[in-house]
């Protein structure tokens, strides 16, 4: 476990290591799902987007049917607009046709206070009444503040208030990898090659957003 | 019997003497008895400091709204005439649009007996054109005149019609008084809020062109050609109404011309954030006419600087710029606007100032005062021409706080303002 | 954290183009709100808005009633007839009246210009300027861009002529400043009557012919004519506006290309606009409405967010983190 005080960045998972706990969370879904019937990943933005879509590919490799994908941007359900301002441009929110009956797997990269979990709750339901909604995520961090419990998790790590974990994908980062960083570290995607999205804000707000998705 | 007055070690400045010299101004008497060097000093006389100030013949403004009777709340002649004095007026004319209007003799010498009451700044009123203002009947100017009306206007209500204003300078005439015209052409201003132009038309207010000032000022010169009154033109705001005067000059007819000192120094640009206290009418014009105007006090083509003093309440103006009431405060800053504005940038020198401020005002409207000749009455202005200050509207003696120049530090203000010989104001008694 | 408009909306002329596109922009992911079929969320929980109309207006109205509701928000609807004056209490006391009673934001339409600045220089709340006199409606303006932007993609280089009532249009003001700062070629067409004189100093072009404006143009904005116009003699008639500037389908066919047509509304069918054109193929003017939804929500949600001392007191409490 890395001091605060020490600037350096320690890895988590590199790009194989994150490869492999994809290919495992993908087997586990399908699993706990029985098959890919009336199966929606819903990843929410940005980077669980990313995952949800690696997940999706991995598990048609598998299974030869790939389970519909959604998009879930949880901005204008967060409790917390009046206190740290409206981020500036919310992404897009898709949800793949009906949801109701669906068994709908959120896909997220950081499980942390949980309340980015609530609020996709909390948004999924005014699109519908899905038979089961689970939760899949590539680190638990620890540090939940409401009752949320991942039935999927890549990695789990215990980490302290002064610590953060960024997950870089390899669409909009470059190369996938996951690392804690101190929680006043300049973004690790910084000066990396953006991904697409409309969004051209600085590092600095796209860290705003990644810790709100933690 | 007052004592007698030693304004000493002063820089004496009276054009109408050609005058400007370092020494004293004596007055016995409510008289000058001497103004030159070195003055003997009477038995018992008070002697006022005037080191370093400029000691000048009474300023006059020959324009200013009193709200007394009607408008109590707004202003009183007492307090009007307490902040003209604190500006270094000692004297001035106090327009007719009161509620009811100065529009008979009676009226004319209420405004007198109250002005003498105020015991301050000496107050002459100026009777309405027509009955009521309402631009019809010509009112009783004969009667006007003889209770004290030293000219006549229909300001805040202009004279619509050509007829009306030829029967006033015909009549007036005969009285040997001037008409005082606001210059505005009323189907082109309806409605206007400030100039027109760019700004208005950014903003999306009504705007007044400066035609509508222009179009008046050429029909009052050509009446007063054809009738050989006296045409003076209230508050000049547009350049072209400059070359319209001058032409009139040229070919002597009998037009003499005001300025305000807001005009002189503030441009439309002013107006922008909906600013209510830049509001006026006629309304502040642009950057050209402002410098064009200041080039005509330095001539002479504009005779006369006035204030246009109209104080309104608080609350009047703070409202809908389109809805909020023209007109500013201008007593306590006239002349640290036409210091700060006209003087500083050296247009005019203090010589032209005090001809514009007291020597022309006394010519044109026949008033004592406006010069410190011997045997005049003691009607004198010492102002510190250098003394910087930083425009404070809670401190001013009029009711009116009505301002664009709050906040704002100019240059050059009264200090000691003498009436009939007897000291009305002195800076010092304000300070504490 | 301060929102990225600051306090308020009063008009489009003091925005960056930075702003102006980061509400295009927020109000994309907006529109697909209003196509689900639970059309709420939750973002404006606990707001409340007071909709402050001192003029009629259904449109823009409803159209701000819609965002605030999609966004949550509790609304409340003061229609205020006539200015102020006459009706003894001033537009200060009407709003600090409102803001005793512990609102959030305002949205004031008003007859005279600068009302808007005005009340939001003396209040804490938002303040979003929904028209003010002859001077600005940005939200309509934006919903303008926006429009514009869905249907050619980019608005750089855009030529859009302003035809109609430009000197009493706040909706003309705000198109003109929106467009500009976003790159696009502005002019306008009408009669002279109804043009500001000093038209040529704000860089954009001037066509007398509404034939020429066709031929130069990719996009109309129609405005509307105000019936009263006529009445205070700007206009001679109603029916020669028509012949003159009417926008007519044979108008439209004789210029060599497609020409986008743009009407604020409420429209007079048969004087500015014939209603061939106004419900022909080449009119957006119903997604201008749909737009103004989402352009209001994008601005309701952008505004709500600044309150700096509650981001202040949120840095220093602990679990501040999301």
């Amino acid at each position: 476990m890395p001091s605060a005080s020490q600037p350096s960045t320690t890895t988590l998972l590199d790009t194989r290591a994150m490869d492999r706990t994809l290919r495992r969370m993908a087997d586990e879904i399908v699993e706990l799902h029985d098959g890919t019937e009336d199966l929606v990943l819903v990843g929410i933005q940005r980077r669980g987007v990313q995952l949800a879509s690696r997940i999706a590919r991995l598990i048609a490799e598998r299974e030869g049917e790939a389970p519909r994908l959604g998009a879930l941007d949880i901005t204008l359900y967060r409790d917390d607009l009046q206190t740290i301002g409206p981020r500036p441009v919310v992404g897009p929110t898709d949800i793949p046709g009906d949801i109701d009956g669906a068994r709908v797997v959120i896909v997220d990269d950081v499980l942390y206070t949980g309340r980015t979990v609530r609020a996709a709750l909390d948004e999924l339901a005014d699109f519908g009444r899905p038979a089961r909604i689970g939760l899949a995520v590539l680190i638990d961090r620890g540090g939940r503040e409401l009752p949320i419990h991942a039935d999927v998790v890549g990695k789990r790590v215990e980490l302290r208030r002064d610590q953060r974990v960024d997950v870089l994908v390899a669409e909009l980062d470059g190369a996938d990898s996951v690392v804690v960083v101190p929680k006043t570290a300049p973004p690790s995607d910084a000066g990396r090659a953006a991904g697409g999205g409309r969004s051209k804000k600085s590092p600095a707000r796209r860290s705003a957003a990644g810790e709100a998705s933690a | 019997m007052t004592r007698p007055l030693v304004l000493r070690g002063g820089r004496i400045i009276d054009p109408s003497q050609n005058l400007d010299v370092a020494g004293d101004v004596v007055v016995i008497d409510g008289k000058i008895v001497h103004a030159g060097p070195r003055g003997g000093v009477p038995d018992g006389a008070e002697i006022v400091d005037c080191t370093d100030a400029i000691v000048s013949p009474g300023f006059i403004d020959v324009h200013c709204h009193l709200r007394e009777p009607g408008r109590e709340d707004v202003e009183t002649i007492a307090t009007g005439a307490r902040a003209a004095a604190a500006g270094g007026f000692t004297a001035v004319c106090a327009m007719p649009n009161t509620d009811p209007v100065t529009d008979n003799q009676a009226a004319v010498g209420f405004v007198v007996r109250q002005g003498q009451k105020a015991n301050s700044a000496r107050v002459y009123p100026i009777g309405a054109i027509s009955v009521r203002q309402e631009g019809h009947a010509l009112a009783e100017v004969g009667e006007m005149v003889g209770a004290g009306a030293v000219a006549i206007s229909d300001d805040g209500r202009p004279v619509a019609s050509a007829q009306l204003m030829r029967t006033a300078l015909e009549y007036a005439r005969t009285f040997t008084i001037p008409v005082v015209d606001h210059c505005e052409e009323p189907t082109l201003a309806v409605g206007g809020a400030m100039n027109e132009g760019i700004v208005s038309a950014r903003l999306g207010l009504r705007g007044v062109p400066t035609e509508a000032e222009e179009i008046m000022v050429i029909r009052d010169i050509l009446l007063g050609r054809r009738t050989g009154g006296h045409i003076h033109i209230a508050h000049v705001s547009a350049k072209g109404s400059v070359e319209l005067i001058r032409w009139g000059k040229d070919r002597g007819i009998a037009v003499t011309a005001e300025v305000c000192p807001h005009h002189l120094s503030l441009t439309e640009n002013a107006v922008e954030g909906y600013d209510t206290n830049a509001k006026m009418n006629p309304p502040l014009r642009t950057a050209e006419d402002v410098a064009v105007l200041g080039e005509a006090v330095r001539d002479g083509t504009i005779d006369v600087i006035a204030t246009d003093h109209a104080p309104h309440h608080y609350d009047e103006k703070e409202r809908e710029f389109a809805d909020a009431p023209n007109g500013i405060v201008g007593f306590e800053t006239a002349l640290a606007v036409v210091v700060t504005s006209l003087v500083g940038p050296r247009i005019v020198d203090f010589a032209t100032l005090v001809e514009r401020m007291s020597v022309a005002p006394a010519r044109i409207f026949h008033l004592p005062g406006g010069s410190l000749a011997r045997g005049r009455p003691a009607d004198i202005t010492v102002f510190d021409p250098a003394r910087e200050w930083v425009v404070d509207p809670a401190q001013f003696l009029s009711k009116g706080r009505n301002t664009p120049y709050a906040g704002r530090k100019l240059r050059g203000r009264a200090i000691c303002t003498v009436v009939g010989g007897r000291i009305v104001y002195h800076i010092a008694a304000q300070e504490h | 954290m301060t929102s990225p408009l600051g306090k308020d909306l009063l008009a489009l002329e003091p925005l960056t183009p930075e702003q102006i596109g980061l509400i295009l922009d927020t109000a994309e992911p907006f529109k697909e709100i209003s196509e689900r079929a639970i059309k709420k969320v939750p973002t404006l929980r606990g707001s409340t808005i007071v909709n402050l109309f001192f003029e009629p207006s259904t449109r823009t109205r409803v159209s701000f009633e819609f965002a605030e509701k999609r966004l949550s928000a509790d609304t409340v609807n003061v229609a205020a007839s006539g200015s102020s004056v006459s009706k003894g209490e001033t537009l200060v006391d009407t709003a600090r009246n409102l803001e005793a009673m512990r609102i959030d934001m305002v949205v004031m339409r008003h007859g005279a210009s600068g009302a808007a600045q005005f009340l939001a220089q003396r209040i804490e709340s938002n303040v979003i300027n929904a028209g003010d006199g002859t001077h600005e409606h940005p939200t309509q303006g934006l919903l303008d861009l926006l429009t514009l932007r869905d249907h050619f993609g980019d608005l750089r280089g855009l030529r859009v002529c302003i035809v109609g009532d430009v000197l009493h249009s706040r909706v003309a003001r705000s198109n003109i400043w929106g467009l500009q700062k976003m790159g696009a070629d502005v002019a306008v067409c009408g009669p002279r009557s109804l043009l500001p004189n000093a038209i040529a100093e704000f860089g954009i072009t001037v066509f007398d012919r509404v034939e020429a404006a066709m031929e130069w143009a990719q996009a109309l904005n129609v405005l509307r004519l105000q019936l009263e116009r006529m009445t205070a003699g700007y206009i001679p008639s109603l029916r020669e506006y028509n012949r003159v500037f009417g926008v007519t389908r044979e108008r439209l066919e004789r210029a060599d290309h497609d020409i986008l047509i743009l009407h604020p509304g409420p429209m007079n069918r048969g004087v500015e606009i014939d209603s061939d054109v106004a419900d022909g193929p080449h009119s957006v003017i119903l997604n201008q409405v749909t737009n103004g939804v989402a352009i209001r929500m994008a601005v309701l949600y952008l505004l709500a967010g600044g309150r700096p001392e509650l981001a202040e007191t949120a840095k220093s409490t602990p679990g501040g983190e999301r």
